[in-house]
């Protein structure tokens, strides 16, 4: 997300913002669940009925989906294809990329519609994209300011093969 | 790339297994989903074609425990090995913290590893990666069978580095968990010098 070589963080702060967004989101459009998941698989929030979803695969699929779509993209010289719609029996899945760097899931059924959650996620992603710059120019700051240590700088041979015990 | 998440006081790591067709890649995974406690493990997911072979990627979430109070999560990938899937492949490594080479020791497949393990170097490179610069070990596989090279030529010609090595069955699981904990310490040795 802000380079291949350099972490991507998420605070408090944002993470706050953010679900704030898209809980917002979820009422006005009136769907079921929402998450944002970066490029690369990993679940950043997530809100409404999660809890009989596996979140961590559908993040997984979700990134591999939008990286699929984004290959056939390039194939027919197409920068990317920002928007992706999955339309099931009972529950429908909006896929869009915000601003590049995230994506944008949206699970809604017939209380719904396609049109209005098009509406509410256009305006969302504008301010979660807003969001994101901040954190990302945050970052590149942490970063100048001599790096981030991160939780791990002092962690020792013992605590990683405790994980393996 | 990591995903620290102060939040929720995670650390996300990505983890690659890459290698020629049918060198043991799925298997590494399926054993460690089959030996890995409930709790500490997500739903494996194999994207494969009916004759199982895998079509875009495996997929298996760990989470192993914690380090100073962050759950360290591992998310382990295969890409698919046969090589007309390179497109998928590219993909799968975006943002990847370590890759573990799954070698087939099998003498007729040597050709295959070298040529997998030149397209992984070049893959990485097309996204700004030096393999020499990221956690990576090398697992050689399928150790149990008659027909296979010799330890010594298998380095020769595909760990001239020296990166962590390990001599596996990944049918009996002999060495998958080796390989494992080796990539994921260099990858948390790395967050530690902040490299990540």
């Amino acid at each position: 997300m802000f380079g291949p070589q350099s972490p991507f963080v998420m605070y408090d702060e944002e993470l706050k913002s953010i679900t704030a967004v898209i809980e917002k989101l979820r009422r006005e459009s009136n769907s079921k669940v929402i998450f944002l998941v970066d490029k690369n698989g990993q679940l950043i929030a997530s809100v409404g009925e999660t809890g009989h979803l596996d979140t961590t695969s559908l993040a997984s699929l979700t990134a591999g989906n939008i990286a699929a779509t984004g290959g056939l993209a390039k194939l027919i010289g197409e920068k990317e294809f920002s928007i992706l719609f999955h339309e099931g029996e009972k529950d429908n899945l909006h896929i869009s990329i915000v601003g590049g760097r995230v994506i944008l899931v949206v699970i809604f059924d017939q209380r719904s519609s396609l049109g209005l959650v098009r509406l509410r996620v256009k305006r969302a992603s504008q301010e979660l994209d807003q969001i994101f710059a901040d954190l990302a120019r945050k970052t590149a700051e942490v970063e100048k300011s001599g790096g981030l240590r991160g939780p791990f700088a002092e962690i020792t041979d013992d605590d990683i093969d405790n994980l393996f015990r | 790339m990591s995903f620290i998440n102060y939040a929720s006081r995670e650390i996300n790591c990505k983890i690659v297994y890459y290698g020629p067709g049918l060198c043991g890649k799925t298997t590494n995974l399926q054993h460690i989903y089959q030996k890995t406690a409930p709790e500490a493990k997500g739903k494996m997911i194999s994207l494969a074609t009916e004759t199982e072979r895998t079509l875009f990627f495996d997929f298996l979430p760990l989470a192993l425990g914690e380090i100073r109070g962050f759950k360290v999560r591992f998310h382990l990938y295969t890409v698919p090995g046969q090589v007309f899937y390179d497109a998928s492949r590219k993909l799968i490594l975006k943002g990847v913290d370590g890759v573990v080479f799954v070698a087939d020791s099998q003498e007729e497949r040597l050709d295959a590893n070298i040529e997998s393990l030149e397209n992984l170097r070049y893959n990485l490179e097309e996204q700004g990666f030096h393999l020499e610069k990221l956690p990576f070990v090398m697992q050689y596989n399928k150790r149990d069978l008659s027909n296979v090279s010799s330890i010594e030529e298998l380095r020769g010609l595909l760990n001239p580095d020296g990166v962590p090595e390990f001599e596996a069955c990944a049918m009996t699981g002999e060495g998958v968990f080796e390989t494992l904990k080796a990539v994921a310490k260099l990858i948390l040795l790395d967050l530690q010098k902040g490299r990540r």
